[in-house]
């Protein structure tokens, strides 16, 4: 900006391809594995350009899976998609009714609800997984999708944005509806929901990618093959020993994984960066 | 303040909060509590005797060689730091340069943050792919090359080295993000004030820019260590299983291990324990530092 001449125009340039190649590279190599037979990945070094088997190796993963998975792409990406919606939007909903009674409601029991709910903000699953599992098999939720949806929507992250959000809400809107005759319920419809929709999208990004690619969870609690997620899957391909592995069906499904959320990143880029940045308030 | 308008209602707040609170109770409370009571307790994996042992489980972690705790601590600390320290460099040089005024800069962008889509897991598959020492291009590429033999599932330096690139690679999105924002916020006129004045760019971006970022790069610094502590056991778990022997295996990982495989449900319980005084403890840290943010 202050600097001109070429040479200083031109490094971040050469910089940045650099790392778009690094950070690229795995992928492409993915790609090319995935259109390759088992027998040209194993013959070291395989082929570094795209073979032609890429239709009948995505055909393969997509309708039928590895052999001896007994789960097909579809069916664990559909079990994904469950998984990231229920929750995407069970967080989002069950956020946005409890900032709602925070911010606009005086009761007594606000301050007791507001640090309960603040206090799981500290504590990620991953360190309490041994009794958060006892908890879902206790409820007999093993290998089912409110098991893999519901300890997952507890943190308290979305509270807080939306709460953030309604607390910039200027008070008069709340108080002239109420004059006009409108149940708080009516309020919270047609006119909170409506002005929220900014920040519900980039929690939707938010949320969505955080199911997507939950690993620890599901592997804990899905041991029937119809409520594999994808992860899981490629976990379970993965197990053996490197000459039965199917890597060309392990990469098909390793590029399939990634496609959703990539999509939802790079489309709702503006939504996902705001998402990302508001909630480190 | 003022007095803010608030609605009166005797029950609709309640059923409002209520799901919030039947999720947080059951799913969060409840397990936490019972984690912090199992690690009180030894217990016989089959579901038969349960003796209350008092701190015990907490003293055999730091005791008992054959869990060999202080290790898993050493290599989780050494992890996070390196993971930590490589993603954030490098995502603060690329904001930096995507931050120039250069063409096609939003493109850029778009090619640096696209990997926060990729699972963690999915991240350790890539780079195992890479790495695996029978089809893997890079490794093939290190032994015929230079004559490197990559063996991360015998070597631990390299399992240590294989484990930190994947997790580092899949974090550099995140920063990237928060560093470019941070970047885009230092105002200009500074910056042109101190070029005025004869401010080459290193000593205007050390002067003025890196300062300027430090609540960034502070609450990156608690976000990644986090990260590298927490979220990477996926990357464990597919790229190493913790070995060889136990030279990746990070406490998290531990903790999984000695509770799913080894069933010792008290020695488990003990650990996430510790674990979730650490993450309390970072949480602290980060808020206090919020805080005095707010006040300068």
């Amino acid at each position: 900006m202050t600097e001109h001449n070429r040479l200083r125009r031109f490094t971040p340039h050469l910089y940045l391809w650099i790392a778009i190649v690094i950070l690229l590279f795995p992928i492409i190599l993915v790609f090319i594995a995935s259109s390759h037979t088992s027998a040209e990945i194993l013959a070291a070094p395989m082929p570094m350009r795209p073979g032609s088997h890429l239709v009948e190796n995505y055909t393969r993963a997509i309708l039928e899976g590895n052999k001896n998975l007994g789960a097909s792409a579809l069916t664990m990406m559909k079990n994904s998609l469950i998984m990231a919606l229920g929750i995407a939007i069970g967080k989002i909903v069950v956020s946005l009714l409890a900032a709602y009674a925070i911010v606009f409601f005086k009761f007594p029991l606000r301050n007791f609800c507001f640090w309960a709910i603040f206090i799981t903000l500290m504590l990620p699953v991953e360190v309490r997984i041994m009794p958060t599992y006892k908890v879902i098999s206790d409820l007999g939720l093993l290998n089912s999708y409110a098991g893999l949806i519901l300890p997952m929507i507890v943190s308290a992250t979305a509270v807080f944005l939306f709460r953030q959000f309604f607390m910039q809400i200027p008070r008069e809107i709340a108080e002239a509806s109420q004059i006009d005759g409108a149940s708080p319920m009516q309020f919270f419809w047609s006119i909170l929901l409506p002005m929220t929709r900014t920040p519900i999208a980039a929690m939707f990004v938010i949320q969505f990618i955080y199911g997507w690619n939950q690993y620890l969870w599901p592997l804990l609690i899905t041991t029937k093959q119809e409520y594999y997620t994808i992860l899981i899957g490629i976990n379970r391909m993965l197990a053996g020993a490197d000459v039965v592995i199917e890597w060309q069906i392990v990469m098909a499904t390793t590029l399939l994984a990634m496609i959703p959320p990539a999509l939802i990143v790079v489309v709702m880029q503006k939504q996902f960066i705001a998402g990302m940045t508001d909630t480190e308030k | 303040m003022v007095q803010q308008y608030e609605f009166k209602a005797k029950w609709l707040p309640y059923l409002l909060v209520l799901p919030q609170m039947v999720i947080v109770f059951v799913f969060f409370f409840w397990p936490s509590l019972q984690g912090l009571w199992q690690s009180f307790f030894l217990q016989d994996p089959f579901g038969g005797q349960v003796i209350f042992v008092g701190l015990e489980n907490y003293v055999r972690l730091f005791t008992d060689p054959a869990y060999s705790y202080g290790e898993s601590f050493a290599v989780s600390v050494a992890f996070a730091v390196c993971v930590a320290g490589l993603s954030m460099i490098l995502a603060l040089f690329l904001a930096t340069q995507t931050n120039k005024k250069i063409r096609f800069a939003s493109f850029y962008k778009t090619m640096m943050i696209w990997p926060y889509a990729v699972a963690t897991m999915v991240a350790g598959v890539l780079w195992l792919f890479m790495f695996n020492p029978n089809v893997g291009v890079v490794a093939w590429f290190l032994k015929n090359r230079f004559g490197i033999e990559w063996q991360h599932l015998l070597n631990s330096g390299q399992a240590f080295l294989l484990v930190t690139l994947a997790a580092s690679w899949k974090q550099i999105s995140y920063n990237f993000v928060f560093f470019l924002a941070g970047l885009q916020s230092v105002p200009v006129d500074f910056i042109e004030a101190a070029a005025i004045d004869g401010a080459g760019p290193m000593r205007r971006f050390w002067k003025i820019i890196f300062p300027l970022l430090s609540p960034t790069t502070f609450y990156l610094l608690v976000m990644n260590l986090v990260y590298g502590f927490f979220e990477t056991f996926p990357i464990i778990h597919q790229v190493t299983a913790g070995g060889p022997g136990k030279s990746t295996s990070i406490l998290v990982y531990k903790v999984w291990r000695d509770g799913v495989i080894n069933l010792d449900l008290g020695g488990s319980s003990a650990q996430s324990v510790i674990l979730m005084i650490m993450v309390i403890g970072l949480t602290v840290v980060q808020f206090r530092f919020i805080e005095r943010r707010v006040h300068y």
